[in-house]
Parts: structure tokens; C-alpha cells; sequence
């Protein structure tokens, strides 16, 4: 068989750090980064006597990303025990969600080349995330960093609706994109609170059973992901061409050779014993509580495409790149509230920053500079204070060192020469040291006007207005 | 006058009146335990020097006219799996010989708000499982009635305690029977309140949806003004109650005219002692002189009780232990090339025979394949359970039935056998199975002169109605003035 025989089937196991201030049982902050160890408390470390306390925020953020994922919210949920060893796991168990989830029955929609594709959800549920382990920091040991121990996650668990590494990618940027929007996680695959666990098989085209999966955890880069199904799609069809069986396994998808190997065996299959969390008593949600919930949501990345068209006039193609991202649509707006040139703000957002985000392999929420700083650039552009060409220069410089576009044209000094005296010296000057090109000219060769503006050009270093400059040399040569 | 003859509501008058000190009270207690402690054996830790430090403070605040509770200055015994920040709380095992907690449990707090001086930490079988405390991993509690006999469990350090008058009174922990077993075994009163009355936080989990705290002392007064000072709300743990705050001595009314009783017959079955059964019939006719109704009645379920009880428990306490792993606080394997290791070594050497049994049959009942058949099959006849007493209790106003199936048994008859354990919590386990109140009270001693405990159960939050139906018995009886232990050797 070829290789277009077989189809490809992926799930979506997402997990998304919620942004709540404190942790999900007790009131430590969730805050990224810190010494290890110092935001946390006799609760989240476990110590004997302990009780988990389930904050109401939680579940408030978790019924609005299901709201805003079409999901059904459950009114009686409850809380369970998963139990397994591990060091990052202070309780030996993770309390999650197990047969009764907050919300169930979903979908998104996501743009293909066949058109618009819904994308079912199976349930999103909350849980606490785990420690982490420090391997080899002094000595051979490990150390284990309770900070990010019971910080909030919801796992957002997808059917296995998706069918090619590029569906799978604009699933997850679109599930990004809405939790963004919904303020409810910040979403950062860098520092992890977006990361995501792909189940991939193939089958046979036609068929309607599904092949045996394998699961890849823990992905937290676009890229990888996409790289880590290609890969491994490939290596199934290898397994199966070759007349072997795909064993049902966790990989682990290493980034630098570009392979995914196996992490344990199937002897280690884990039980995890789930049963009802006593501790903790039956979440219950009234239909007055979704309800304020649901007209409480932000306007959604739906919404916000149709309105860049009719208001701002914004092709389709603009909005939807405007809107695949949260930052980038507040960027947008930011900028576009100042600076009342739409079209603008999007020619720039859609073609030098979506350029340099490319370059610096960075994600819109890494853009270090604000809606402001786009706007004043614009508007120093078209009062003209400073060219097209130097506005390119500011915006580099704002990826690198954010600060006022006016700042920083004043500190590299990239003012635009736009004063009459002060260009009719530079005209004069380059007249007097280049006069075979005015001879030219005024024997009619109208190419040497655009030498002679090059040369002026390069003696104010770029700064000169170009338009005066034009208008200037010609009156001078005709005189 | 003997200061530690007295119990606490005595002592507090005697404070009031200024007939009595602080000091003068805890240095008693002090040389008693000085004195009895090495045949009991009650206490893993001893901080009689910081209580006695304490008592002194308190009685210079009384002087100055300083503002302190009636009970401050009166010291208390605490069962060592309440969380006490800067002594150690071992839960009686090896897991936990050095551990410190960097927290007061909630009803320490409360303790320590109203100012009693805790002598100290009291001896249990390891993490709570038990039923005689020789499963404690440093030292076997002796019955002070018979020091060749246990005291029960797993609260046997603080029964033994109040028994032998080394403390006024103590806080054990119920999660089958740990409270009201060891109290009927010691000849003292014990209560396990209602299911979420009494904040669990800081009391190291056994099995969370069973485990209560409660007063175990001298009379039953004293269990009311305890109770009155650890009830209520805690925010901290989601699991207990928001109810009005009452005082439960007010219940006290000596006066159990109208009252009925309800004598479930299947508590008074196959090996149930026949001196216990007829020490019980004597309070039966008693209650009915003094103007109380007592009908025979049925909870059908109570055979399935014990088995319900130890699937339940084993369960949750399977889970609930296996944050002693050897990686943070607690006992860790010296013997140890890698991670499995350390678990494995480190929970094999640091629980006892006991608790390992119980992890692994806990382990067993959650497992894929077995829940159905085990856990939730449990947790249905839970619900059973709940509803025959639900049903008892729209007849009756108290249920009366033995504490336990016999009086306290000799140091190493059952410890080896464990079902035979087992059963001598036939009595209690439902009680906690439902999330009810029960008390047990002393009501008289065998031929040997080991005394015999009646149980009383009440309905959700009526701590009130058992307590006043216990009282009035014990006003009636005068066991506390009839017998007192001999320290038999």
C-alpha cells in the first residue's frame, strides 16, 4: 500500500494553567518563576493533616471555557483521587476529575482546506498540577520544587476528530486563542501552562475502526507538535508496511534528533484507583450561576472577526489573522483606538510583525511592546516625522528594547530632515561635489536626479525627507 | 482532697473560687504521671515542663485581673495525630518518630486559645488502626484497671491517661470506634461527635470521610464542656458543618422522662459477652424506672456493617498514607539504588504489620476490576446503613447498645490474630458508617473488675439528646464513686 492508503487519527489531551491568583486548594499564588519551594504551604506540600479547600475560581473559569467551547456544564460534579508515586506528587495522588466532569460534550471550529471543520470536545475538567523535578542541580540527586504543586489546570480532552498534523496545529491555536480571549489562562507554551498530550494512529482509508494509539506527553511548542505527528505517523506506517503491530505506548518526542522514543513499558501500566475525593464535598452549580457565567463572557474571536470587517473594513483574510490570537487582536485594538487608521495597524501587525514573530520563532503573547507604542509609530510616520524605512528600524528596536517610538528616534537620533534650509545645504553640497551628474541632468538625462538624491540620501543617513529632497533638487537644477 | 480525684468542672470551680491554682493543678497531675506513667505507659511525648511553664503564666494573668477563660490553666492530654507545631506528632510510628509539624491542628489552636497546658502526646495504635494500641511502634499502653490487659484503641494512650489521672481529661480521634472503645475499655467517657461537627484539620487522616475528634474524661459533664470548646465551623476543612453554636452542658437536665429508646437487637447477638449484655439489661430497666421509653428495635444492615466499615476505611486510608514516601518529612530507607527504592523500603520499614495490611487491602478494593465489586458495592451499603438509622431515629430518640462485645482483653490475645480485632469494633463501626453521634459511658465491672461501657447514638447533631440521656444515667449509677482502677498487676 502507498502512504495516501492510510488516515490519520489524532486526539488532544490540553492542559491550560489557569490564571487564577491563588492555587486550586489552598491560597498560595500561582505565580511563574520564583525560588523553588517558596510559594508553598503545609496544603500544597502535603503535610500530614492537611485539607484541600476548592477555590470557587476555579470552577468559575473552567465553566466559562466551557461555555465558550459549546460544552455542556455538569450542575452535580465531584472531585477524585488519582493515586500514583512520584516525587513531583506530594499527596501520591493528583485530585482531579474521573467519571462526573464540569463540562462535557463540546466542539470548536476550526478553518481547513476543505472549509470550516468542527472539532468535538469529550470533557473538560479541573485538576491540580503536580511539582517539579530539578534533575542533577547539585550532585547527582534531584531536588523537587513545590511551586507549580495544586497551581489550577483544566484538561480540555478532544475526540479523535483531527486529521493531519496541520488540523492538529490549528486545533490547539484556536483552543489558545478562545482561552485567551476568555481571560482564563494566560497560555504560555514557554513557561508551560499550555501543553498538551497527542494521541496519534493511523488506519486504513475507509475503515471505520480505529488503529492502536500511541501517546506523546507534555508537548509544549507548536512546532514540535507538528513535528512530533509527521514523525511519528511516518513510523507507524514504517511498523505496519513492514508487517509489524503499533504497540499501544507513551513517547517521548525528543525535540534534538527528531524522534520519539518510548518511555516505559507495558508492565508499569499504571492503576490509578480513582475514587471520590472525601475531603472535598460535591461540586453543585445552579442554573442562576452558569447562567451569570455565560453573560459574564468577553466577546469571543468569532465576533470580533465579523466586526473588523464591517467596521474597520478589514479584509476576511486580515481578520482572521488579526483574530487568531488574543494578543494580536488587542494589539490591534490598542493601536487602532489611538491611532484611527485601521488599515494601517493591520498592514503593519500582518506583515513586519507577523514577519519578526516568524524570525524570532516567538508567539504574539511575547511581543514586548504595547498598542501605544504601534500607534505612535504609525503617527510618526504619517506626520512624517520619521521615513517607511527608519519606522522599520523602530519597530526592531521595540522587539529589542520596548520604549516610546519618539524615545527611541531621539536617542538613535532617526528624526527625519524635513526642514527647507537644512535640505537646500545638503542639495547644494552634493551639487557641488557631483557636477558631471548635473551636467547629465540638464543635458537630459533624468536618471542622474535619482544619483543625486541617492548620494543625499546617504549623507543625512537616510534621515532626509525624500519628497522634499526630490522637489528641492529639481528646483535647484532648473534655476 | 485529692486534685487529681476531680474532674474538670470541679477543678474549674475551685480555679473560680481561688482555692486552687493553675500550678497547684498541673504540678498534681505532673507527680502522678511521675508516678504511674511507668506502669501505663500513656504518653510518647512528654511537655509537663512547657505546661507547667504555662499554668504559671496563666495564674499571674489571673491575679493581675487579666481576662482568661474559665478553663485556662487546666491541662489536657492530646492523642498524637493532632498536628501540634514544635512537639512532635508521630501517629505511634516509626514513619513519623521525628516528625514536627510547622502547624497547630484547628482544635489545638482552640486549645491553645483558651490557654490549657498540654502535658502532652498520647500513645495509639500506629496511624489510628486498632483496637488495643499494641500496635503502636513505641510502647504498649497498659489498662490502669489491669496492667496486664490493653486499654483499647486506638485512643488507648488517652483513655489510660484519664482512667490513671495522669490528665483531667483528653482528645482522642473515632474513625470505628477509636474514641468510644478505649473509654468503654478504661472505664472513662468518650464521645465521637457528629460527622463534620468537629474540624478534622490538622488530625492525621486515617479515613477522612470517618475520622472525628472528641473529648475522652472523667464524667460526662467534662465531655460536654470539651465538646463546647472544639465544636464549629472551620473554613479550612470543607467537610465540617456550619451549625449553631450551642453549649452543651445547658443539655444536662437530668431528666430523661418521655425520652425513647430504641434497644437494637442485633447489637445484642453472638459474641457479645453475657456480662455485658446483662450490665446492659440493668441500664434498660434503669432508663424505664426513671421515666424513658425502651422498645426492642431492628438496623437491619448492622451485619454488614464491620465489612462495609473496613473496605471504607482501607480504601481511603490506602490513599491517604501514601504521602509518607520517604521523600519529604518522615522515615527514609537508608537501603536504596533508585526511586522505587526509597517507596518501596522506605514504607516497608517505616509502617507496621498493621497498617501495611490495611494499605494493601485499601489498595486491593480500589483496584480496576474490583472497585465495582468491593468500593462501590460499599458505598452502596453505606447508604443503607444511613437510611436504616434514619429510619430508627424517626421512632426513637437514642439507640442503646454495647460499647464493646467485651471488657478489655489481655496484652497479646488478639494482636496476632486481626480479625478477631476486628470484631471488637462491631459495635462502634456503624455509627461512624452513618456520620453519627455516639457516647459511651461506664455502667458497671465484670467478676475481674474490668469495666463495662454502654453506647448511646444519637441522630445527626443531637449531640444533646445522648449527652443528657448519658448524664442521667450517671447520675443515677455513681459508677466514677463506686469503682476505681487498681493498677493490677
Amino acid at each position: 500500500m502507498s502512504r495516501e492508503d492510510y488516515e490519520v487519527v489524532i486526539g488532544l489531551e490540553v492542559h491550560a494553567e489557569l490564571s487564577t491568583k491563588t492555587k486550586i486548594f489552598c491560597s498560595c499564588e500561582t505565580e511563574f518563576g520564583g525560588e523553588p519551594n517558596t510559594h508553598c504551604c503545609p496544603i500544597c506540600m502535603a503535610m500530614p493533616g492537611t485539607l484541600p479547600v476548592l477555590n470557587e475560581k476555579v470552577v468559575e473559569y473552567a465553566v466559562k471555557a466551557g461555555l465558550a467551547t459549546n460544552c455542556e456544564i455538569s450542575q452535580d460534579s465531584k472531585n477524585d483521587r488519582k493515586n500514583y508515586f512520584y516525587p513531583d506528587l506530594p499527596k501520591a495522588y493528583q485530585i482531579s476529575q474521573y467519571d462526573k466532569p464540569l463540562c462535557e460534550r463540546g466542539f470548536v471550529e476550526i478553518e481547513t482546506e476543505e472549509g470550516k471543520k468542527k472539532i468535538r470536545l469529550t470533557r473538560i475538567h479541573i485538576e491540580e498540577d503536580a511539582g517539579k523535578l530539578n534533575h542533577d542541580e547539585f550532585g547527582r540527586g534531584s531536588l523537587v520544587d513545590l511551586n507549580r504543586a495544586g497551581v489550577p489546570l483544566i484538561e480540555i480532552v478532544s475526540e479523535p476528530d483531527l486529521r493531519s498534523a496541520k488540523e492538529a496545529e490549528s486545533y490547539l491555536r484556536k483552543l489558545k486563542s478562545i482561552l485567551e480571549y476568555i481571560e482564563v489562562s494566560d497560555c504560555k507554551m514557554q513557561e508551560g501552562s499550555l501543553r498538551a498530550d497527542v494521541n496519534v494512529s493511523i488506519r486504513k482509508k475507509g475503515t471505520s475502526e480505529f488503529g492502536t494509539r500511541t501517546e506523546m506527553k507534555n508537548m509544549n511548542s507548536f512546532r514540535s507538535i507538528v513535528r512530533a505527528i509527521e514523525y511519528e505517523v511516518e513510523r507507524q506506517i514504517d511498523v505496519v508496511e513492514d508487517g509489524g503491530k503499533i504497540e499501544q505506548e507513551t513517547l517521548r518526542w525528543d525535540d534534538v534528533s527528531g524522534k520519539t522514543f518510548s518511555m516505559r513499558d507495558k508492565e508499569d501500566a499504571e492503576d490509578y484507583r480513582y475514587f471520590p475525593d472525601p475531603d472535598l464535598v460535591a461540586i453543585r452549580l445552579s442554573d442562576e450561576y452558569i447562567e451569570n457565567i455565560k453573560k459574564g463572557l468577553p466577546e469571543l474571536p468569532e465576533s470580533r472577526r465579523a466586526r473588523y470587517i464591517d467596521e474597520y473594513k478589514l479584509t476576511e483574510k486580515e481578520a482572521n489573522l488579526l483574530t487568531s490570537s488574543k494578543y494580536l487582536s488587542d494589539l490591534f485594538e490598542d493601536a487602532t483606538k489611538i491611532s484611527k487608521n485601521p488599515k494601517a495597524v493591520a498592514n503593519w501587525i500582518m506583515s513586519d510583525i507577523a514577519k519578526t514573530l516568524n524570525e524570532k520563532e516567538l508567539e504574539p503573547d511575547q511581543i514586548p511592546f504595547t498598542g501605544e507604542h504601534l500607534a505612535e509609530l504609525i503617527y510618526l510616520i504619517e506626520k512624517g516625522t520619521i521615513s517607511n524605512t527608519i519606522g522599520k528600524k523602530v519597530l526592531a528596536e521595540l522587539f529589542e528594547n520596548p520604549n516610546k517610538p519618539s524615545k527611541i528616534i531621539e536617542e538613535k537620533g532617526w528624526i527625519q530632515i524635513s526642514d527647507e534650509g537644512a535640505i537646500k545645504e545638503v542639495v547644494i553640497k552634493v551639487m557641488e561635489e557631483n557636477p558631471q551628474s548635473v551636467a547629465d541632468y540638464k543635458a537630459g538625462k533624468e536618471k542622474a536626479l535619482g544619483f543625486l538624491v541617492g548620494q543625499a540620501m546617504k549623507q543625512t543617513k537616510g534621515k532626509a525627507n525624500p519628497q522634499m529632497l526630490n522637489q528641492m533638487f529639481k528646483e535647484e537644477l532648473n534655476k | 482532697m485529692n486534685i487529681t480525684d476531680l474532674t474538670v468542672h470541679e477543678l474549674m470551680e475551685k480555679l473560680e473560687k481561688k482555692e486552687l491554682t493553675s500550678e497547684e493543678i498541673t504540678k498534681a497531675y505532673i507527680d502522678r504521671i511521675n508516678e504511674k506513667e511507668k506502669d501505663v505507659d500513656a504518653f510518647v511525648t512528654l511537655t509537663t515542663d512547657d505546661a507547667l511553664k504555662q499554668a504559671k503564666e496563666i495564674d499571674e494573668k489571673r491575679k493581675n485581673g487579666e481576662d482568661v477563660s474559665k478553663l485556662a490553666g487546666i491541662p489536657i492530654g492530646i492523642k498524637d495525630n493532632m498536628c501540634t507545631k514544635g512537639v512532635k506528632t508521630t501517629c505511634s510510628s516509626k514513619m513519623l518518630e521525628n516528625f514536627i509539624s510547622p502547624y497547630d491542628a484547628t482544635v489545638v489552636e482552640k486549645i491553645n486559645e483558651i490557654q490549657m497546658p498540654s502535658l502532652g502526646k498520647l500513645n495509639m495504635d500506629e496511624f489510628a488502626m486498632g483496637g488495643s494500641t499494641e500496635y503502636s511502634y513505641f510502647k504498649k499502653t497498659k489498662n490502669p484497671w489491669n496492667l496486664n490487659k490493653v486499654p483499647g484503641g486506638s485512643s488507648g494512650g488517652s483513655a489510660a491517661a484519664v482512667a490513671a489521672k495522669m490528665v483531667p481529661w483528653a482528645l482522642g480521634s473515632d474513625t470505628g470506634g477509636s474514641i468510644r472503645q478505649p473509654a468503654s475499655l478504661c472505664g472513662v467517657v468518650g464521645l465521637k461527635p457528629t460527622y463534620g461537627l468537629v474540624s478534622r484539620f490538622g488530625l492525621v487522616a486515617f479515613a477522612s470521610s470517618l475520622d472525628q475528634i472528641g473529648p475522652i474524661t472523667k464524667d460526662v459533664k467534662d465531655a460536654a464542656m470539651l465538646l463546647n470548646v472544639i465544636a464549629g465551623h472551620d473554613e479550612r476543612d470543607t467537610t465540617s458543618a456550619i451549625v449553631e453554636k450551642k453549649d452543651y452542658v445547658k443539655a444536662l437536665k437530668n431528666d430523661v422522662k418521655g425520652l425513647k429508646i430504641g434497644v437494637p437487637k442485633e447489637y445484642f447477638g453472638e459474641g457479645i459477652n453475657e456480662e455485658v449484655k446483662e450490665t446492659l439489661e440493668e441500664a434498660i430497666k434503669k432508663y424505664e424506672e426513671l421515666g424513658a421509653t425502651v422498645e426492642e428495635c431492628s438496623i437491619n444492615v448492622a451485619d454488614y456493617a464491620l465489612a462495609t466499615y473496613y473496605i471504607i476505611a482501607c480504601a481511603e486510608a490506602s490513599s491517604n498514607l501514601g504521602r509518607f514516601d520517604g521523600i519529604r518529612y518522615g522515615y527514609r530507607t537508608k537501603n536504596y539504588e533508585n526511586l522505587k527504592d526509597i517507596y518501596r523500603n522506605s514504607r516497608s520499614e517505616g509502617f507496621g504489620a498493621e497498617v501495611k495490611r490495611r494499605i494493601i487491602l485499601g489498595t486491593y478494593v480500589l483496584s480496576s476490576g474490583y472497585y465495582d465489586a468491593y468500593y462501590k458495592k460499599a458505598q452502596q451499603v453505606r447508604t443503607l446503613v444511613k437510611q436504616e438509622f434514619a429510619k430508627a431515629f424517626e421512632k426513637y430518640d437514642v439507640l442503646l447498645t454495647p460499647t464493646s462485645p467485651t471488657v478489655a482483653f489481655n496484652i497479646g490475645e488478639k494482636s496476632e490474630n486481626p480479625l478477631e480485632m476486628y470484631l471488637s469494633d462491631i459495635c462502634t463501626v456503624s455509627v461512624n458508617i452513618a456520620g453519627l453521634p455516639g457516647i459511651s459511658i461506664p455502667v458497671g465491672v465484670d467478676k475481674s473488675g474490668m469495666p463495662i461501657g454502654m453506647q448511646l447514638i444519637g441522630n445527626h447533631f443531637e449531640e444533646e439528646t445522648i449527652l443528657n440521656a448519658a448524664y442521667t444515667y450517671e447520675q443515677s449509677i455513681k459508677f466514677k464513686e463506686k469503682y476505681e482502677p487498681e493498677f493490677k498487676k
